[in-house]
């Protein structure tokens, strides 16, 4: 019989520790009594960062971060539909973002000071969603080595004088996927494909990591590669010294290929009114700030707010490799439409899915 | 030991004696000691059995195209990983556990248990900082061209060489330990008879020593090679596409929509490969049962070694302990005080690291508890039954609980998420309709059930294993001889069961939770948005942006909890050898 009992009470314990193991008891506004906002995230550092600490004292508004892959994220808002805890959907990748509006997991945001802090081409033509940081994908070298004259256009590293002397990212990185749907946007399937195996034909080496590409290009192990910039300003920021440059790519073109950091209302968010105030935030001098506390200047991106003030290494940046212009012919919200064309592109050109 | 055995042979006869006055048994709880560990063999097979069935609806335009691209080298990578690993760690693990048992250098006696201390670093731990220390601008490859000239050659770090490198360094331990059991086990006469007979001790080794030691020491490799198939932290960080690591890297939607579909296809693949390597462990283990005559007690003579000669094995263990843990230890040290002092990424705060200390140890908690319940319903389930004379059906019933441990975390959590998607909105849905909850989180991936539902499948053949190990010491007898002495229920229960399955189920929880903390893929996959930063994926995540120094903050973290049952296994070589002293 005592068997029976100890069975049964440890049953019952284990199904109890089941639902007493739901983290968070407590996940809605009401209950706490104090004001929330669930943000989904694509900015995986671990800790919450300045600029929401900063929102969160400003606000009194409690942040909670999650965080994941830009794609994982999407497919985490699809699966879970109106019932997703996430109030704001926070990705560091226009396409991204373009995909979860269209798919109706974003909704419209009505805000004066949103239209008027966020220049047109940097958000959704309805609305919903806001770019808030730019960061730009372009050529890092090694000084030592290469002339910036040597330089000119992402297509131009199809050369073959960069053969053997090429670092990139590998295909399953969406830094990459959403360069070459540039490349499509520009030139069209075809031909993009024949750019891309110019760059396979250099036989480059995959790394997948912009930090570590750049310090193979400084140690020597490559010459050129394809970088967002914020990596460099953050080694930079380590050591001015560091001995490595950025070539502001395609200026003669339609100018440097970039993508924003941008947020989006969920369509059936339940702190509604919070993500509101978060977006401003974000959107206003203090969050587009250029110090850490802002969330451009946390990364060391730029500011979608023409009004804010620019990073300090970012200003040194332009002084060092001057002015430039971004490529503001291919438009944010049209880069989810050629991800799944980038990818099978990059398939068939034989483009590295992983190092080596 | 000795004392169990001696009081269960007394707890035998007076049993007999007492036989007609225990009670007339009950069979309805009989059947229900039956039914609970079914439910449970249900549960852990229904995300199997579901991804088994979408194999017979394949998505053929997929297939070939995958046929095409990227499943022929997942494939390779997986063998060839799989295959190098349990070459590895058979070598290193049967040279090092034949240098401690057979020979006498300096220094024995320490490595004899330090070289248990690869255990408690994650493969995806030592993997960054074998990467972060070899790779091409790493320190040493940087001294190398310093002194070499530019064009001097270098391995290639980021390859398949490297990865079984690292992974042979964390798991050899699992061969060395059986290996090294198996080795003091065998009579020293056996060993001296066929010295008399004319072999070298090397001859002596290799034909007889180790045929004798096969079943232990395969066991070992297939455990090792079932970790390395499973990984999918250090593939990823080496860019090296395994089966496991597609499973994730299809479910992240890098391959384009319909990911959560997409991901269930390759894994059904996978988990018959898991299977074969479940049915592999079986041959190799079950079939080869030797046994040898006498000579319990004496061991071995170790051979003491003499001049330079005895300073060989002393260099090899030390290079091997000095690359498994030692210098990546201090590495992580290194950077860890410098992440403190220099902040590398953002805002390293006590409250964060708290944070995710707390995380941990409440997932981890939580699934080491669940785990241990119900391998006890399970072990106890099998207990009772199996006196009634049918001893198959239950054995069979608790194997079937065991299955996932063979089991990719993603191939585990990817069929649990395809059979819980569905029911997660109805369920809600119906919270919201008929019982009037507002706003109530996703049953499944809204809260931990599905995350922790993915461990019991994933670890259960850890707890099942040590309560039942436990629980056999336990002999109906002394429980019938105790109640007719006049012991209540309570009275056996906290004087006979508590005291004997203390230690066991204490030590399956304990590595359970170790097991749990490390879990990247399935954590991953199922865990629900808040409140679910683990100490793993937070190294996890910083890792794959090299971020080492930050890194090393949660690693050290990590290896300091793996280390507990290192220490408890290290505790327990050490009774043994004194009670057979």
């Amino acid at each position: 019989m005592r068997k029976l009992v100890l069975s049964i009470l440890i049953g019952v314990l284990a199904l109890g520790g089941v639902f007493l193991g739901q983290p968070n008891q407590e996940p809605v506004a009401e209950a706490r009594g104090g004001r929330v906002l669930n943000i989904y995230s694509s900015r995986h550092y671990g800790a919450l960062e300045a600029p929401f600490v900063a929102f969160q004292e400003a606000t009194g508004i409690e942040v909670r971060v999650s965080d994941g892959e830009p794609r994982a994220l999407l497919e985490r808002l699809r699966a879970e539909g109106d019932r997703t805890p996430a109030d704001i959907f926070l990705a560091i990748d226009a396409g991204v973002l373009s995909l979860a509006a269209e798919e109706g997991l974003l909704q419209p945001v009505e805000s004066e000071i949103l239209l008027n802090n966020i220049d047109e081409s940097q958000r959704d033509p309805e609305n919903r969603w806001f770019g808030l940081s730019q960061r730009v994908r372009t050529i890092a070298y090694n000084p030592e080595v290469v002339d910036p004259s040597e330089l000119s256009t992402y297509e131009a590293l199809a050369d073959p004088q960069w053969k053997d002397r090429l670092c990139l990212r590998p295909a399953s990185h969406i830094y990459t996927v959403s360069l070459v749907s540039s490349l499509i946007y520009h030139h069209g399937y075809d031909e993009a494909l024949e750019i891309v195996k110019g760059w396979v034909a250099n036989n480059p080496t995959y790394i997948n990591s912009d930090t570590r590409i750049i310090e193979t290009i400084v140690a020597g192990g490559c010459d050129v590669g394809i970088v967002n910039h914020y990596y460099l300003a953050r080694l930079k920021s380590q050591d001015p010294e560091y001995p490595a440059a950025l070539f502001w790519a395609n200026q003669d073109a339609s100018g440097t290929f970039y993508n924003v950091n941008g947020a989006g209302i969920t369509a059936n968010a339940r702190n509604y009114d919070e993500a509101v105030e978060f977006l401003e935030f974000m959107s206003s001098l203090e969050g587009q700030a250029g110090t850490p506390e802002g969330l451009p200047g946390v990364n060391f991106e730029f500011p979608t707010n023409p009004e804010a003030e620019l990073n300090e290494i970012l200003a040194q940046f332009i002084e060092e490799f001057g002015e430039f212009e971004l490529d503001l012919e291919y438009p944010l919200w049209e880069y989810g439409n050629y991800q799944e064309d980038a990818v099978r592109l990059l398939e068939e050109a034989g483009y590295g899915f992983d190092e080596g | 030991m000795s004392q169990t055995t001696l009081s269960q042979s007394r707890w035998n006869t007076i049993s007999i004696q007492v036989k007609a006055a225990t009670l007339p048994s009950l069979r309805w709880w009989r059947w229900l000691a039956l039914i609970l560990p079914m439910s449970i063999a249900v549960l852990v097979l229904m995300p199997l059995v579901y991804l088994a069935s979408s194999i017979t609806d394949p998505n053929e335009a997929l297939w070939t195209r995958w046929w095409d691209t990227i499943l022929p080298p997942m494939l390779i990578n997986t063998l060839q990983l799989t295959l190098g690993v349990g070459i590895g760690t058979f070598i290193i693990g049967t040279v090092a556990a034949w240098l401690v048992t057979a020979y006498e250098f300096p220094g024995r006696i320490l490595f004899d248990r330090l070289l248990l201390l690869p255990l408690a670093i994650p493969s995806f731990i030592l993997g960054f900082v074998f990467i972060a220390t070899f790779d091409y601008a790493g320190p040493v490859q940087t001294q190398w061209r310093d002194w070499f000239g530019d064009d001097a050659w270098f391995p290639d770090v980021m390859s398949v060489w490297g990865l079984i490198i690292v992974m042979t360094a964390v798991l050899y331990p699992y061969v060395y330990i059986l290996a090294r059991a198996s080795f003091r086990e065998q009579a020293a006469s056996t060993f001296e008879a066929a010295r008399v007979m004319g072999y070298s001790r090397t001859q002596t080794f290799f034909r007889l020593v180790l045929p004798l030691a096969r079943p232990s020491i395969a066991a070992g490799v297939v455990l090792a090679m079932m970790e390395a198939m499973t990984d999918y932290g250090t593939v990823s960080f080496f860019g090296y596409p395994t089966l496991s690591e597609g499973v994730v890297r299809i479910w992240k939607g890098t391959f384009g929509f319909d990911a959560a579909d997409n991901a269930a296809q390759l894994a059904s693949l996978l988990m018959f490969i898991a299977f074969g390597m479940i049915v592999l462990e079986r041959l190799l283990r079950g079939r080869a049962k030797y046994y040898q005559q006498g000579g319990e007690g004496r061991r071995l003579q170790r051979v003491p070694l003499k001049g330079w000669k005895q300073f060989v094995p002393t260099a090899i263990l030390g290079v091997i302990l000095g690359f498994a843990f030692i210098l990546p230890y201090g590495r992580l040290v290194y950077w860890a005080y410098h992440e403190v002092q220099n902040p590398q990424v953002g805002l390293l705060s006590v409250d964060i690291f708290q944070e995710h200390i707390k995380n941990t140890v409440r997932i981890a908690g939580i699934a080491s508890g669940l785990v241990i319940g119900l391998s006890i319903v399970v072990a106890h389930g099998v207990r009772v039954t199996a006196t009634s004379g049918k001893k198959r059906i239950p054995r069979f019933i608790a194997r079937l609980t065991t299955l996932g441990y063979a089991m990719p975390g993603a191939v585990v959590a990817v069929g649990i998420l395809l059979i819980v998607m569905p029911i997660d909105h109805e369920f809600t849905d119906y919270l919201e309709l008929e019982w009037g909850r507002t706003n109530p989180d996703l049953f499944f991936t809204g809260t931990m059930t599905a995350m922790l539902y993915a461990y019991v499948v994933r670890f259960m053949a850890v707890g099942f294993n040590s309560v039942d190990a436990s629980l056999e010491k336990i002999k109906p007898s002394m429980e019938e001889a105790a109640r007719t002495m006049g012991a209540g229920s309570f009275r056996v229960f906290r004087r006979i069961y508590i005291p004997l399955l203390k230690t066991g189920i204490a030590a399956g929880a304990i590595l359970v939770f170790v097991d749990v903390m490390k879990e990247i893929p399935a954590t991953l996959i199922l865990r629900p948005p808040f409140g679910t930063d683990t100490l793993a994926l937070w190294v996890y995540g910083l890792a794959s942006e090299a971020f080492w120094q930050a890194a090393a903050v949660p690693s050290i973290a990590i290896v300091g909890f793996g280390l507990i049952p290192i220490l408890l296994l290290m505790r327990i070589g050490e009774n043994t050898k004194e009670t057979h002293g």
